[in-house]
């Protein structure tokens, strides 16, 4: 006979709870926002898709989103592959592992804000060690009005900053490969490119597609340190998706436009990752991992 | 072709791993390094790969010293305890790796790999990937892997330790004749004394870095030339009890004795140590030059159609093996019989000075 005891359901309860509580009601006030428009006086009334529409259909959005896209795009391309070149040539046990672990570590350890005020003194040309001896030097570097330079002091923080991250999981992905497996590539003569490209690699695939997925999410929805950095400057160049939100949600005061725009933003980051992991386990699977 | 390992001593941070190994393999044989884990087995296969470089001694190859050559230099070929394949080439690119960094046509390369393909019998397995496979199936690709570069020295490193119990009896028989075309010296690393007989061919007993004994396999099994030899190459453990020769008497036990005979016959009178093997242990006085002991039964254990018996007799424990079941009170005195054929003689230091009248027979 069939017992039927659906109890186990009030276990579910609590983190149900939680989630309404600590995502889905917060969301839902940002839908609410993002379909409704006000003059004022805290009376709200109806305007459907408007600023949907209003949103897809802008400039500064599409703008936005495409430095967004380059971003996330040259920071994975230089991320990713340093990383494992890192991984590579760490040390792979003895008192130097831990050592270069540790280093390796720190910059994670820092808080965001923190990373962009050591970089927006760091590249400053009056006091900062970098920009100062750049233009001792005669190099013309100056982040606060050159465009380029913005953009690549951004780069090159995005990359100090998170490498690490890249490396820790590749390093742990490598620990994990046997022994064996180095010497018998040696006995059948392989080269290091052979080694890295029929062992090392099939075997890091796993750890190589989490790191990607987070580069990919955390890069997308960077804010803190561009902000602390440049504050989306010299003029936009460096205003990345979430600095534009911020500033149309907090600057402008328009509820409704950004309202739309998160869930607009919101929206297309779940649906890239999806396609990402979706492709990324497929290659995993090519790889017989 | 031979392999040659001339006086080769290992030592890794002071501690001593391999000492004075001395040995000749030939072509064409299974060599059997038999011994317990941390024996030395690993060690001496690396040294014969050139993974490793001896820290002193010389390691010839048909009389060409190769010692310090790197092993990418030396053409050998290795199956290990792992199924090491690599995880993204089918089984097909697999087989085909090593001859595709030799460089190889490709027709070469199609004709090798379905011919090893069939000898290990995976021409069916040819288009999946190592993770699709079963462990036994795995282990077969990175034979073929081994196989199918030719190599003058084949390695293989406990290479069914890993496989359940079915999967390697399978195996075992088949990989002799796998590789028996090639004509290449083998050297195979195994804990078990049952696969060294049953593979045959020459046996090197291994125990603390040392090479115990090198010979044919079953010369090694019927007469060990020392105790150590003897222990290692026996499952469970031979063992022993102290006996004392006086004129034509041997005394062991409380003073009971029996007639010395045979070769036993002819040794100086004085302390030695006999040893059995578990096998021949018996409950019944089967023959008339019968020794009898009373020794306490530990623990008894049945595996079906066999019975271990853990007893203890004076400073000794010994393992008896029966066959059938039988119905022995645990803790009590057990009176057990042993063939004096069956005992082997060997003197204070452990070198053997009499071989069992049995095993000479054989």
């Amino acid at each position: 006979m069939k017992t039927v005891n659906q109890k186990a359901w009030f276990l579910v309860l609590p983190v149900l709870l939680l989630v309404g509580f600590s995502a889905v009601i917060p969301l839902m006030t940002v839908v609410n926002y993002s379909v409704q428009d006000t003059f004022g006086n805290n009376v709200f009334y109806w305007v459907g898709l408007e600023w949907f529409e209003e949103i897809l259909h802008s400039e500064r959005m599409h703008n936005a989103l495409g430095r967004q896209v380059i971003f996330t795009t040259v920071i994975m391309l230089i991320e990713i592959p340093l990383g494992i070149f890192i991984s590579l040539h760490m040390p792979k046990k003895g008192v130097w592992a831990s050592v270069c672990l540790v280093l390796i570590a720190l910059p994670l350890l820092i808080p965001w804000n923190v990373v962009g005020t050591i970089w927006q003194i760091f590249g400053r040309i009056d006091i900062g060690l970098l920009g100062h001896s750049l233009n001792a030097l005669g190099i013309d570097y100056n982040y606060v009005q050159n465009a380029t330079a913005a953009w690549i002091t951004i780069i090159i923080m995005d990359v100090w900053h998170w490498t690490s991250l890249v490396v820790l999981l590749c390093y742990a992905g490598l620990q994990a490969i046997p022994d064996a497996y180095y010497q018998a590539a040696k006995i059948d003569q392989a080269s290091r490119w052979n080694v890295f490209r029929y062992i090392e690699l099939p075997k890091m695939m796993g750890v190589l597609l989490i790191a990607s997925l987070l580069r990919f999410m955390d890069s997308f929805m960077i804010y803190t340190e561009p902000f602390v950095l440049t504050g989306g400057g010299p003029g936009n160049v460096t205003t990345f998706l979430s600095i534009d939100l911020v500033k149309m949600a907090i600057g402008q005061f328009d509820l409704g436009p950004a309202a739309a725009f998160s869930l607009i933003y919101f929206l297309t980051i779940l649906l890239i990752s999806w396609v990402f992991y979706t492709i990324m386990t497929n290659i995993d699977k090519r790889e017989g991992m | 072709m031979s392999l040659q390992l001339d006086n080769v001593t290992l030592t890794v941070n002071g501690q001593l791993h391999l000492h004075e190994i001395n040995l000749t393999l030939e072509k064409g044989t299974m060599n059997v390094l038999l011994g317990p884990t941390l024996a030395g087995k690993t060690s001496l296969m690396r040294l014969m790969a050139g993974l490793d470089v001896p820290t002193s001694g010389r390691i010839l190859w048909n009389g060409k010293d190769v010692t310090g050559m790197r092993v990418q230099d030396r053409h050998v070929a290795m199956v290990y305890q792992q199924f090491i394949n690599y995880p993204s080439m089918s089984v097909y690119e697999n087989i085909a790796s090593p001859l595709r960094l030799m460089k190889k046509s490709n027709a070469e390369i199609e004709t090798a790999v379905q011919k090893t393909a069939e000898i290990v019998k995976m021409t069916d397995m040819l288009d999946r990937k190592p993770l699709e496979l079963s462990g036994g199936q795995q282990q077969r690709c990175a034979l073929a892997r081994a196989l199918v570069k030719g190599s003058g020295l084949v390695l293989l490193d406990e290479p069914l330790a890993n496989l359940d119990y079915k999967l390697r009896e399978e195996l075992r028989a088949e990989i002799p004749k796998m590789f028996e075309e090639s004509g290449a010296i083998f050297v195979y690393a195994t804990t078990e004394p049952e696969e060294a007989l049953l593979l045959g061919g020459n046996a090197a007993t291994m125990w603390q870095g040392r090479i115990t004994q090198f010979n044919k396999t079953s010369q090694v099994y019927h007469q060990p030339n020392n105790m150590t030899t003897a222990r290692v190459f026996s499952n469970p453990p031979m063992n022993f009890l102290s006996v004392t020769k006086t004129g034509n008497k041997l005394t062991y036990g409380n003073g009971q004795h029996i007639e010395a005979q045979g070769k036993i016959a002819d040794l100086a009178d004085g302390q030695y140590m006999a040893g059995f093997r578990p096998n021949h242990l018996e409950l019944r006085q089967a023959a008339s030059q019968s020794m009898a002991f009373t020794a306490t039964l530990n623990i008894t254990e049945f595996t079906g159609s066999e019975t271990f018996l853990h007893l203890q007799h004076e400073d000794h424990n010994w393992v008896g093996l029966i066959d059938g079941t039988h119905d022995l009170t645990l803790g009590a005195a057990l009176p057990v019989y042993l063939d004096a054929n069956h005992i082997y003689i060997f003197a204070q230091d452990g070198a053997l000075v009499a071989p069992a009248s049995y095993a000479t027979a054989a």
